[in-house]
């Protein structure tokens, strides 16, 4: 244990927290940061390859296998959406797409890709690896739990993977998975196929739950000194905040597993009411299908924030780092995060509006969803506000950010509309709402990981990535994907239902079809130009340019590790000591346009800070 | 530059789609005009902070794009323009919830008047059920549901007698007079939708749920399964006929009543066992001559 105050000048720690008096003057007191109140954690170092590569105890590491196994599924996610707007668009061309396949590759593509996909990305993938770095820790609180967290998952995904090789296939019951047809016959893979997804569901919690108490003990406990909550980067804001949600959502979702795992099994009725079936009367009775319901959005909508959230927070910090210029209104950013992951508990019932529950309960969750409009719409200004004035570098990462903000408003302000209960009943299980999710929670999030690995590569990889065809990559992505998911709303005013196999015989869809070849077009091409973003690291891990240590010239800890990629331990011999949040950018009477944490008051002692 | 630019375009192209666009709602043909309304509103409201919000990026894209040695602004809150995007926001958001509650407060509140419309759905079809001349259903059990009793109508309940059965995925309803749809299924979760008419509700098994409308459009509109109900979901669609009171009538005199159907049950019963004496005569006289 170190304490370099101690060291500098001999000067005992003392009790007082704050620091008042910045600006003028160099005195001794002014660089005081209270000592560690935790002793150094030992590090296990990988005595072999397995131990490094595969069973390996680091964070980073980790995180990065996370992100590849989430990226893997994702690409699973991504030709399953190509099959199904294949059927869609051109019906019976590819012959072999029955309605059975058809609602199993619906259901596999959503459920891989809100939990396998962005959930393992931002938390396993963006959190692992950022965490540790951005709090200056060594590495994760419980190394060993967190390798076995990725393991955990890893089998989840092999288990989900392998629902698509059983008798039956996989389960084809909506990502939602909304019982009695779930495990009912009349929907694909109601035997073997639902039970691996539900076993695959249980794992991941189990794995995201040592992964996650991780995450939340690593910020609350590990940060270095002078660290303090209120300096921490929004990125890591974000990550926090979505993992207690998660931590107190997924055990709805392992519960109505394990409910209906019992259901399927043993025949229990926890969701199962008398049902007729082919003029037989099945051996269930009580049971109510509305409350999986409400036990599946009681995590399904946190969830959607445990995805947002950390979205949020990394493109605050994207968006401040290449506009030269802090994040503005800081504290009212972290503020909407925490109250928006409060709000998320409250608005479960949202998504049932006309489920058949009770319709009184309809008044208080509109209330409730409306009112999370407005932290929502804080950080969006704030956003802008951020670039207002700022130095706006126009590079792919800020064009990711830009994309980002326009996808993002957009599905937010037709979240308005799904949300505002009455206006939600025409709306409601048609394409509007396939149109608005995929804009909120689809795009806007990818746009954020886009930007993010654009951003981070050189950390990770120690490699510039190549910016004309990143450019090339955003625009086909972020303008294809836009003429696929905007016009779409359109077809739900229509009021063409969603999950339809076909229905070009439909008087609805009259005028829709050459919308809805439209869409599918542009669909394939915005899968494959993500071959743009694999051709770019290739070909910038074979050619590319060395990237020198902070190209971005930003002020979080991650870029003020002791080698560029960081090496097991982060940080050298000493840990950084933070003296600052990481938004000093542009600072007046600074010599450079950027400030790190690591920059001691009396080092710049000349600059004007209105915060530290 | 040429960023800003196509963003621009993105803006622009966005709100000419929306002016221009030929896929836009169905014309309405019940009364749910306000949730028309709402979501005009909510266009206008919303549609205005996207293009506000979108057009304020863009403009600092173009006008603080990066320059060497500019330096941007240092300035980490302002209280006050926080508090006023705060204030303004909330209140555009009541503005819009406002609409939203008072027309659902008419969804869930039923008029009296309504006549009460029984929609039985399964994997994969419908039929419906309608108040004989008392005006009432008769109740109604799952476990009754039979060949000889497809609605499972308890037969002890005297209001069920005289209900009219409709067995088919087509009904009729009367032009300008308030229905309250009460939704029933027998094994997953179903929604009879129809766009025209705006509103919907699950079909939950084990419950009875409800919606109500007033048809004021004569005309045919198709009817469709809104609530996944597994493999047969995409073919599981109907059909609605909303006629003149004339027409309505007519229709209705024509349709079969449980007591109807019981009657000719018992009938084909009657000369089923009669059928089946016959049958024994004649094979008790064939078994007579044989011997």
């Amino acid at each position: 244990m170190s304490d370099e105050y101690e060291n500098k000048s001999g000067y005992q720690a003392q009790s007082s927290e704050t620091m008042t008096g910045t600006g003028s003057g160099v005195s001794p007191d002014m660089d005081y940061v209270r000592p560690a109140e935790n002793p150094e954690q030992d590090l296990y170092h990988a005595h072999s390859f397995i131990e490094k590569w595969v069973f390996c105890q680091d964070a980073k590491v980790i995180g990065v296998q996370y992100f590849l196994t989430a990226v893997f599924t994702g690409v699973v996610g991504l030709i399953l959406s190509w099959l199904m707007r294949l059927q869609l668009g051109f019906p019976g061309l590819a012959g072999f797409i029955t309605a059975e396949h058809y609602y199993q590759f619906v259901t596999m593509h959503g459920m891989i890709m809100v939990v396998y996909f962005l959930t393992a990305l931002f938390l396993g993938g963006f959190g692992n690896y950022l965490i540790p770095l951005m709090v200056g820790a060594r590495d994760m609180v419980f190394p060993y739990v967190n390798m076995l967290s990725f393991w955990m998952f890893f089998v989840a995904v092999a288990v989900l993977m392998a629902s698509f090789f059983v008798p039956g296939g996989p389960t084809g019951a909506g990502w939602t998975l909304y019982p009695p047809q779930t495990i009912l016959e009349g929907t694909p893979g109601h035997g073997w196929g639902i039970l691996l997804m539900l076993i695959s569901l249980s794992l991941f919690v189990i794995g995201f739950t040592m992964g996650g108490l991780n995450y939340m003990i690593t910020i609350l406990q590990a940060r270095t000194r002078g660290m303090t909550l209120m300096r921490m980067p929004l990125t890591v804001w974000g990550i926090f905040t979505a993992t207690v949600l998660a931590m107190l959502a997924f055990p709805a979702l392992l519960v109505s597993s394990i409910m209906m795992t019992l259901d399927k099994l043993l025949g229990t009725s926890f969701f199962m009411p008398t049902i007729l079936k082919a003029g037989e009367v099945l051996e269930y009775g009580g049971g109510s299908p509305i409350l999986f319901q409400h036990l599946f959005w009681f995590f399904g909508h946190p969830e959607v924030y445990i995805v947002a959230l950390p979205a949020f927070g990394i493109v605050s910090d994207l968006i401040s780092v290449h506009a030269r210029k802090n994040i503005f209104g800081y504290r009212m950013m972290v503020w909407a995060i925490v109250g928006i992951g409060a709000l998320s508990f409250f608005v479960w019932a949202h998504h049932m509006y006309v489920s058949g529950m009770n319709p009184w309960f309809g008044f208080f969750f509109a209330s409730t969803t409306l009112i999370i409009a407005v932290p929502t719409a804080m950080k969006v200004y704030n956003w802008i506000l951020t670039l207002w004035r700022g130095n706006i570098r126009i590079n792919t990462v800020m064009l990711w950010c830009l994309g980002f903000i326009v996808t993002f408003v957009n599905g937010g302000i037709t979240g308005i509309f799904l949300g505002n209960v009455s206006v939600d009943v025409p709306l409601s299980d048609t394409y509007f709402v396939v149109a608005h999710f995929h804009m909120v929670m689809g795009i806007a999030p990818l746009m954020v990981i886009m930007g993010a690995i654009y951003h981070w590569f050189p950390l990770v990889a120690g490699k510039m990535l190549d910016e004309k065809l990143g450019k090339w990559h955003f625009w086909t992505t972020f303008l294809g994907a836009y003429s696929i998911y905007f016009p779409m709303h359109y077809l739900g005013f229509i009021g063409v239902p969603r999950r339809y196999y076909e229905m070009y015989d439909s008087p609805y869809m009259t005028s829709g079809v050459g919308l809805n070849e439209f869409i599918s077009t542009a669909a394939f091409i915005v899968g494959a130009a993500q071959l743009i973003l694999v051709f770019n690291i290739v070909k910038t891990m074979k050619t590319g340019k060395k990237a020198e240590k902070n190209p971005w010239k930003a002020n979080s800890l991650e870029w003020y590790t002791s080698t560029v990629p960081p090496e097991h331990g982060n940080f050298g011999e000493r840990l950084p000591v933070v003296h600052r949040w990481p938004y000093d950018y542009n600072v007046p009477g600074a010599e450079e346009d950027y400030l790190p944490q690591t920059a001691a008051p009396s080092e710049v002692a000349h600059t004007e800070v209105e915060k530290t | 530059m040429h960023a800003g630019i196509i963003f621009l375009l993105v803006i622009v192209g966005s709100v000419l789609f929306h002016i221009f666009t030929p896929w836009y709602w169905t014309d309405i043909a019940s009364n749910w005009q306000g949730m028309d309304d709402t979501i005009t509103l909510t266009f206008w409201v919303g549609g205005g902070v996207f293009v506000a919000v979108c057009l304020f990026m863009v403009y600092c894209v173009f006008r603080y794009s990066y320059k060497e040695g500019r330096k941007a602004e240092y300035k980490p809150e302002d209280k006050k323009l926080e508090k006023i995007l705060t204030w303004a926001t909330t209140l555009g958001v009541a503005a819009l919830l406002a609409p939203g509650l008072i027309i659902w407060n008419q969804y869930v509140n039923v008029p009296k008047n309504a006549i009460e419309v029984d929609v039985m759905a399964w994997q994969w079809g419908w039929q419906y059920r309608l108040p004989g001349e008392d005006g009432k259903l008769g109740t109604t059990k799952v476990t009754n549901i039979n060949d000889e009793n497809p609605f499972g109508i308890n037969v002890d309940d005297p209001f069920g007698r005289d209900d009219i059965l409709v067995q088919s995925d087509f009904i009729n309803l009367e032009n300008n007079k308030p229905v309250k749809i009460l939704l029933r299924s027998v094994d997953v979760l179903h929604n009879w939708y129809v766009p025209q008419f705006r509103s919907k509700m699950d079909a939950v098994p084990g419950i009875v749920t409800y919606y109500w409308f007033e048809p004021n459009k004569v005309g045919e509109y198709e009817v469709l399964c809104a609530e996944y109900c597994g493999v047969g979901h995409y073919a599981m669609r109907g059909g609605v006929e909303v006629q003149s009171t004339e027409d309505y009538n007519k229709w209705l005199s024509e349709q079969e009543t449980f007591q109807d159907l019981i009657a000719k049950q018992q009938k084909l019963e009657f000369e089923n066992k009669k059928l089946v004496k016959n049958n024994n005569l004649i094979l008790n006289k064939d078994i007579y001559k044989e011997e």
